[in-house]
């Protein structure tokens, strides 16, 4: 059993729980991810790390309510427990892996979407600690959904912040803030990471392409075991089939097939489906709309 | 008394019945039909039937003692060489293995050995009755990685000597392949696999589940900073493959893999497990070996029309006569000689058919069997939902790329010895399909059998 030691509600829907699990917390480095499942029938849920600590043994997730099993997990509270807690998986940053002082001759562009803000704190704090100041942006649908702000102000060079209904910080897209960035304010970036709904990360990938800026992304399509076994992840990327669990998570956004990794992910989202989580959820986004990947 | 040419019946599910649910099909011996089947033993002196079980089984005293009536000294006489009797006497392929060797098989039908340990086992798992374990600890740790087949088997050997074992396993479950694998309808989870792992735990085996080895630590980590002497890997098979063809990224594609780990690992084929499984309406299972035979049974009891498409002749099938025969009883139709072309996708990016050619067999290959080869303009379309590619497994990097001097092969298996599984690395033994490729579930138990040995030979020099 793995004991959540603290569980907050960072914004409508999403979630952020310490969780301790000594053996992730030694190994787990920025990019990875793990595997929670809640109890003996539960679902094996794949959730990116958002923090870790390795001398208390625990390992910060962030998560958001898009069906059965993270409504469940939106339940629990500190002190109770995830039956099961596997980790890390995937492969770390590229950044992590990079050669110090080429790294800190980088400059690094950070595009976060929604609860893909989680998985790009930890890099941006890594980068941080190791005395480089990346750029981030951090787009959300209104001011209610952004998570993690004040955390990212501390760890971020610059910090641009924008949501889709202009409630808080910019208005508009995250591929607005690039263009504004690049075009607009001339700054030059050697490499973009982009995290969030696969069609954000298409759309920026679009652009970027034309900028001219290489871009890598963190991909989250459904998985199984996570460790290789099933296959359920695989991803087209350029002309081979790639695993997002263990050639992944991260991929150069170029080579991602994005529309099929979109349909991919609502695999399981049938009418029925959709028509029961309407039942339980009432009218709110679950992901399963069509537009925005099903994912997060 | 027991007709000496042939075996005595065993009970099974019928047919239209079974296909509709994942009870077990074979319903094993009674004790009265098992010494009635144990009287047709001849107890020879040179036991064929020894050699041909890659565990070395004392199989004509265990029968002798089934013969008496004596089932729990006859456990006692299995539990000496194998530690998985109830899954052995269910999964192992007899007929080229023990039964294969033995004399009766001359003549008539060979004694019904399989069957025999089934029954043998199944009683010590309702008695409890425990496996000997050893008088005295001898202090020594070893690790072994993987809970399945090779790993128990391992374990369990290494526990009877007095060694201090930790399993590790990566899932959350304990049984690697005899739980993520092989269907509940021919391997019951909680009757049969749970019970028989319990009993090597009973061995002072220790578990840890949900640890991936070469992630959440590593080989070299576990000797240098955990305190364990020798490590025995049997990490299983790995990453499913694929044909390469278009739309094999659809959706309602998938790895058997990935189907079977639903339906059996996760439970999906009950309700009440929350994992959700495409049952499909028409599914065709591509390969032919006995994942292939699983998948599509699996599909049958879900309720689809199930096509087994496959790219030679049934004489050439690598499944084990016994499962076509069972999948066929159970209605599950064969398209021999016929091999994919394409997948055929919807608007959705969803399966709507599939584009075959028929084949036919020209010369022997490489592997001895006549190659498959297509018959120019016999392509045809089906119409299907669902595809399930069965068509083996490459080793899994996760460890091999993560241990210093741990060497593979072209293939990426790790490289170790057959007698007694040492590797290129020191205290580093290896075995199962991590070693082999897939293979089956007796061969892996042989490879676990001979690692224990090496690391026992290895740690009692040091």
């Amino acid at each position: 059993m793995y004991k959540i030691l603290k569980a907050e509600k960072l914004a409508d829907k999403i979630y952020l729980m310490d969780v301790h699990a000594p053996r992730v917390a030694a190994h787990c480095e920025p990019g990875q991810f793990i595997i929670v499942k809640l109890d003996e029938k539960g679902e094996r849920i794949p959730l990116t790390i958002c923090d870790y600590d390795r001398e208390a043994g625990t390992v910060t997730i962030v998560f958001q309510i898009v069906g059965a099993s993270t409504e469940k997990f939106a339940q629990l509270q500190a002190g109770d427990s995830f039956r099961d807690f596997t980790g890390p998986l995937g492969c770390p940053s590229e950044l992590v892996e990079e050669d110090m002082e080429s790294l800190k001759k980088k400059k690094i562009l950070f595009v976060a979407g929604g609860v893909g803000a989680a998985p790009v704190y930890p890099q941006v704090k890594w980068l941080h600690e190791h005395g480089i100041d990346a750029d981030v942006i951090v787009g959300s649908k209104t001011k209610d959904m952004l998570i993690l702000e004040k955390e990212m102000e501390a760890v971020a060079g610059n910090l641009y912040v924008t949501t889709d209904d202009g409630s808080y910080g910019r208005s508009g897209m995250v591929t607005a803030v690039i263009e504004e960035l690049v075009n607009d304010m001339g700054n030059h970036y050697d490499v973009c990471i982009a995290i969030g709904p696969m069609i954000m990360m298409k759309f920026v990938c679009l652009l970027t392409k034309k900028l001219e800026l290489p871009t890598v992304v963190s991909m989250n399509p459904i998985m199984v075991d996570g460790t290789g076994m099933c296959g359920a992840c695989r991803l087209q990327v350029g002309d081979a089939i790639k695993f997002a669990c263990v050639d992944g998570p991260e991929f150069d956004g170029y080579l991602v097939d994005f529309d099929q990794a979109m349909k991919r992910s609502q695999m399981y989202k049938t009418l029925e489906g959709r028509a029961m989580l309407k039942l339980q959820e009432g009218d709110t986004h679950h992901g399963g709309c069509g537009n925005c990947g099903g994912d997060n | 008394m027991a007709d000496m040419l042939k075996k005595v019946p065993v009970r099974e599910q019928d047919p239209k019945v079974r296909a509709t649910n994942f009870e077990e099909v074979c319903l094993g011996y009674n004790q009265e039909e098992a010494m009635d089947e144990a009287t047709r033993c001849l107890n020879c002196k040179n036991a064929k039937c020894i050699e041909g079980c890659p565990v070395s089984i004392d199989i004509p005293g265990f029968v002798s003692k089934v013969k008496e009536g004596n089932i729990e000294e006859a456990y006692q006489v299995i539990g000496k060489s194998s530690a998985l009797p109830a899954v052995c006497g269910r999964v192992c392929p007899q007929e080229s293995q023990c039964e294969g060797k033995c004399i009766r098989g001359i003549k008539g039908e060979p004694v019904s050995i399989g069957k025999l340990e089934r029954f043998v086992a199944d009683y010590a798992l309702e008695h409890e009755i425990k496996p000997v374990g050893a008088e005295s600890m001898n202090g020594h740790k070893v690790a072994v990685i993987g809970s399945g087949p090779s790993g128990l088997t391992c374990a369990g050997d290494l526990a009877k000597l007095g060694y201090d074992v930790t399993v590790f396993e990566a899932l959350h479950e304990l049984g690697g392949v005899l739980v993520y694998g092989i269907p509940e309808f021919r391997l019951p989870k909680q009757k049969v696999v749970a019970k028989e792992i319990a009993k090597v735990a009973d061995l002072g085996v220790k578990f840890e589940k949900n640890v991936v080895i070469g992630k959440s630590t590593t080989i070299d980590q576990l000797l240098e900073e955990e305190g364990f002497e020798a490590i025995f890997i049997g990490s299983g098979a790995g990453l499913p493959m694929f044909m390469g063809i278009s739309g094999e990224n659809a959706n309602g594609v998938f790895s058997a893999n990935e189907y079977l780990t639903r339906s059996n690992l996760m439970k999906a084929f009950d309700d009440s497990y929350d994992t959700p499984i495409v049952a499909g309406t028409k599914v065709a299972v591509v390969g032919g070996g006995n994942v292939a035979m699983d998948a599509a049974r699996t599909a049958k009891r879900l309720g689809a029309e199930v096509h087994v498409v496959y790219r030679r002749s049934e004489a050439e099938l690598p499944a084990r006569v016994e499962e076509v025969h069972h999948a066929k009883e159970e209605g599950i139709i064969f398209d021999l000689l016929t091999n994919p072309k394409e997948i055929l996708v919807d608007d959705n990016g969803a399966v709507k058919g599939m584009k075959v050619i028929k084949m036919e067999l020209g010369e022997p290959d490489a592997s001895g069997r006549r190659r498959p080869v297509e018959i120019p303009g016999s392509e045809y379309e089906i119409e299907l939902d669902t595809v399930v590619m069965s068509l083996g497994t490459s080793p899994n990097p996760l460890i091999s790329s993560t241990t210093k001097g741990l060497d593979v092969n072209k293939r990426k298996c790790i490289i170790a010895t057959e007698e007694d599984g040492k590797t290129s690395k020191a205290a580093v033994y290896a075995g199962g399909d991590a070693v082999t490729g897939a293979a089956t579930v007796i061969l892996a138990m042989g490879a676990g059998k001979a690692g224990a040995k090496g690391i026992h030979e290895y740690l009692s020099q040091k």
